[in-house]
């Protein structure tokens, strides 16, 4: 499919070929599934909702249920207020939510429906009852990209929800940002091994991963509870993990109810790992439990058993930023290179700090911010690598390459289980990702290695 | 089943778009969902592309936020011979700026980048939601840009507030007609067809071609299915033009008549009987006795190969439930025969977008007590099904999950998938899809089957 693709790397003005992100509302509703009980409910044309729907049902394998204000040609010219009320009646009526999080779409933005004021005249008119909580986030989708919409849902639901008693509490807020419902789960046990009360929000691990029951539960046990939210504001201290994801959250409650907060990177990887861990070791006035040390040195185990194979490796990476930074740390922890870094999101920051990580073992690294997937491949044909990172549209450029070693990682991955099963946060998920990257190097090699060469013990 | 299920009522404004056969009563259909409901529905956006994606020496660029354009990036399964262009992405990528001072620039400047390198047939621009609303005015672009460069460049106006996706199928046709009649049709023999509506998803293309060929009529242009420009050009050339998803493409072949007096037969290649009675409406159309001698050895021979195999699978499936929730109705119709052939019962049958003629056919076919139903939701979706026992359900992405969490096997009857399930050969796969999936032992295990959960195991 991508055979065509030149090395003559032309600067566009105007066009994006293949893009490496997708449009806010999306991440907005994935963050709003990780609350309990909740309805996202898309304010727009009916295809948002369906094609969000269906792009996460594809990444999660799950059921995606979420509303659609379903805009008519009369919506687009004289704003979509009757639809939304309408719908919010229907959705309470039939699908009985705990909660309906609105968030917008290009076109409501654009006619400049004003949700708050909408929601207010439902509420006035009887239309919705005093109990029937409904929120709401802008979500422009020509801004920013779907991480944008994650970081706007969370932040908002914070505005909405979330409340200080005047009581400080001996609990600490984990913001995981955009991570699979592995991860939660993976936050959550070492939060728990560590010894710390915590909230983690959001949460859509027991939403996006349940098991086989025999029912199509609409709303699945998972998810941060309305109680959670609204007790957060009483926290002593919020971890926030993934700048671009939390941090927004992070300082709404700040602002809001006082509670101070700490920015780190995703724990992805050794030091990200470490410095979590140390994060709730300091917040919690906890040692690091025993448990938690042999996991790390199990860790390091792996590392120094493959360490030979990782040097100087040549790595090419996209995704989103707080996922691609992270990992581009790790990668350099294994003594690889990162010479490509791309994220199809908007922002300098990102660069300079691929180039700061990078900094000793790879200043030639070529980091892009508002990139596509069409670009990193040209860097690709200009600079070959000997392994290729990112989400599942990652295998064209890969196979156009010759095949070249590929591990998925990040979202969307339309066409494996594993991510949503197995997690590459902490020190066990880093230990995954060595045999990811290990198994993708000797995969290749044993495909491709005239047979008195190949080797059966590594 | 579930509380949540059980007590699941039909949406007020819904219930006559449900219908049970032997209780009467008028059956709704046709009209735009409504606010608030969880629809398994797409948009007019989605409906265009997806009809004219397979034109493959085309250049297909979406005006408009990136999402859009994201979600739509090669997931249809509609295999081409030669360019791959159509599987890319081309966007504006609009973003905050355009919002403001326009997009036309922006699309001009796409286009000028993209023409002149790709050098494609010809270019097709959609217009997403906002397009209009920010006062962009496409027409004079395209009408510009194909002055410029001496090749159509055809607009597309499909913004999805302006309905389902049948009305996108309305403008993709729109958009086909203005390239029909502008080529040379001198080469175009007497015994000639056109395919409508044939995608050629897993190559479906390629096999009814060949059986036309084999009997000596000539395939001026499949439409869109590994479609090519001057093809299309000259379609109207053809002595009659076989409509096949009659939902996508019976306008245009209205259209044809009227302005070529082109007619048609709306005929489907998915099964046995069906694909034999389409090869012999066309044999029969030109009353040409060689003709339709080669047909009847034909199907005789084709028949043959594929009885005694699909004996076999009838074997094991005889008497097996099905539901299918399809996008429109005349696969649902071709379903249910291609079912009753592998010995297995509809009880269910729904689509996204059937009208009302469709649904007076499907419920002439199905047996009493099947549910018919227009426009559903995963609720009711579950709700029928364990009503009605079932054992397998056909569907698209959105559906699968449900019917697993269920404890039901799947088969996937949408456009993204790459196994042939048409003509003859594709009644084997179809039965192999099936088998694999209502076969597997994994539905011994499930609650609804083994009627235990863990106790079962203690
Ligand atoms: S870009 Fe706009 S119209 Fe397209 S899916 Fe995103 S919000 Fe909807």
């Amino acid at each position: 499919m991508l055979d065509g693709t030149t090395a003559e790397i032309r600067e566009r003005q105007a066009l994006r070929i293949n893009p490496a992100k997708t449009c806010q509302p999306i991440g907005a509703m994935y963050a709003a599934l990780g609350i309990n009980g909740c309805m996202p409910h898309s304010h727009g044309s009916q295809g948002c909702c369906a094609y969000h729907r269906s792009h996460l049902t594809r990444h999660y394998k799950e059921p995606v249920a979420a509303t659609t204000s379903s805009f008519t040609e009369g919506a687009s010219v004289f704003g979509g207020l009757a639809n939304l009320q309408q719908a919010l009646e229907n959705i309470f009526t039939i699908y009985k939510p705990k909660i309906v999080a609105v968030h917008t779409t290009c076109l409501s933005e654009v006619i400049g429906d004003d949700i708050p004021m909408i929601i207010e005249r439902a509420r006035r008119e009887g239309k919705i009852k005093p109990d029937q909580l409904v929120m709401h986030t802008n979500t422009p989708s020509f801004v920013g990209s779907h991480v944008t919409g994650f970081s706007n849902q969370c932040a908002s639901t914070i505005k909405y929800f979330s409340e200080s008693s005047g009581e400080t509490k001996n609990v600490v807020n984990l913001f995981p940002g955009w991570v699979e419902p592995a991860d939660m789960r993976e936050i959550k046990r070492m939060a728990k091994e560590m010894g710390i009360e915590f909230i983690l929000f959001p949460d859509t691990s027991g939403v996006l991963d349940t098991g086989h029951t025999g029912h199509y539960e609409m709303y699945p046990a998972g998810g941060t509870t309305l109680e959670q939210i609204k007790a957060m504001g009483d926290s002593f201290q919020t971890i926030a993990m993934g700048p671009l994801a939390s941090k927004a959250a992070a300082e709404e409650l700040e602002k809001k109810c006082n509670v101070p907060s700490r920015l780190l990177e995703l724990p992805i990887g050794l030091s990200n790992t470490d410095a979590f861990v140390n994060a709730m070791r300091l917040a919690g006035q906890v040692p690091v439990p025993a448990s938690i040390e042999e996991e790390r040195s199990r860790l390091i185990d792996m590392m120094s058993d493959m360490a030979q194979y990782m040097h100087d490796k040549k790595v090419a990476i996209f995704g989103d930023p707080d996922q691609v930074t992270a990992l581009t740390q790790f990668l350099v922890e294994m003594d690889m290179k990162p010479v490509i870094a791309v994220t199809g999101t908007p922002g300098k920051a990102f660069e300079a700090k691929i180039k700061e990580i990078c900094a000793e073992k790879c200043p030639e690294v070529e980091a892009r911010a508002y990139s596509d997937v069409h670009f990193l491949h040209q860097w690709i044909k200009n600079n070959p690598v000997d392994l290729l990172i990112g989400n599942g549209f990652g295998k064209f450029v890969a196979k156009a390459e010759g095949n070249i070693p590929f591990v998925r990682f990040g979202f969307p991955i339309m066409d494996r289980v594993g991510h949503r099963a197995f997690s590459t946060i902490g020190y066990t998920g880093a230990m995954r990702l060595i045999e990811q990257i290990t198994n993708a190097f000797f995969d290749y090699r044993d495909r491709n290695d005239p047979d008195e060469k190949i080797e059966l013990v590594l | 089943m579930s509380e949540e299920t059980k007590n699941i009522s039909i949406l007020e404004g819904r219930k006559g778009q449900v219908w049970r056969k032997g209780e009467g009563g008028a059956f709704v259909c046709d009209r735009q969902s409504l606010a608030g409901s969880v629809t398994q529905r797409a948009c007019a956006f989605c409906g265009s592309r997806v009809v004219l994606y397979p034109i493959a020496d085309a250049l297909h660029i979406v005006h408009g936020p990136i999402g859009c354009a994201a979600y739509n990036w090669d997931i249809r399964g509609a295999l081409s011979s030669g360019p791959q262009m159509h599987r890319n992405s081309f966007s504006t990528d609009v973003s905050e700026k355009e919002i403001i001072f326009g997009g036309e620039k922006k699309l001009r400047a796409a286009l000028d980048e993209l023409i002149p390198e790709l050098k494609p047939k010809a270019a097709f621009v959609y217009s997403t939601c906002i397009v209009g609303l920010i006062g962009d005015d496409v027409d004079a672009i395209c009408r510009q840009t194909s002055a410029k460069y001496g090749i159509p460049v055809i607009p597309v106006d499909s913004p999805g507030f302006k309905g389902t996706k049948r009305l996108g199928y309305q403008a993709a046709c729109d958009s086909i007609s203005k390239l029909i009649g502008t080529g040379d049709t001198s080469k175009v023999g007497p015994l000639s067809i056109n395919l409508l509506g044939e995608f050629n998803i897993a190559g479906e293309a390629w096999m009814i071609r060949e059986y036309f060929e084999k009997i000596g009529i000539e395939v001026v242009a499949t439409m869109t299915g590994d479609g090519r420009v001057d093809d299309i050009r000259r379609a109207h050339g053809a002595k009659l033009n076989l409509v096949q998803c009659s939902g996508s493409m019976t306008a245009l072949a209205k259209l044809m008549q009227e302005t070529h007096g082109i007619p048609f037969k709306r005929v489907s290649f998915f099964g046995m009987e069906d694909t034999a009675k389409a090869i012999y409406e066309a044999a029969g159309f030109f009353c040409d006795e060689v003709v339709m001698e080669r047909a009847k050895n034909l199907v005789r021979a084709e028949i043959g190969e594929v009885l005694p195999q699909l004996k076999a699978y009838r074997r094991k499936l005889a008497g097996k439930k099905a539901a299918l929730y399809v996008g429109g109705a005349f696969k649902a119709l071709s379903l249910v025969t291609a079912l009753r052939a592998l010995g297995m019962r509809t009880v269910l049958a729904g689509t996204q977008t059937g009208n009302a003629d469709d649904y007076a056919a499907l419920r002439d076919i199905c047996d009493p007590g099947t549910i018919i139903v227009d426009d559903s939701n995963p609720l009711e979706l579950a709700k029928f099904v364990m009503e009605k026992d079932v054992d397998l359900f056909i569907g698209g992405v959105k559906e699968r999950p449900i019917a697993f969490k269920l404890g039901v096997a799947f088969c996937d009857h949408n456009h993204e998938r790459k196994i042939p399930l048409a003509g003859f050969a594709g009644m084997l796969n179809f039965a192999e899809e099936v088998a694999s999936s209502v076969l597997s032992p994994v539905w011994k295990y499930v609650p609804r089957r083994s009627g235990l959960g863990m106790e079962g195991v203690r």
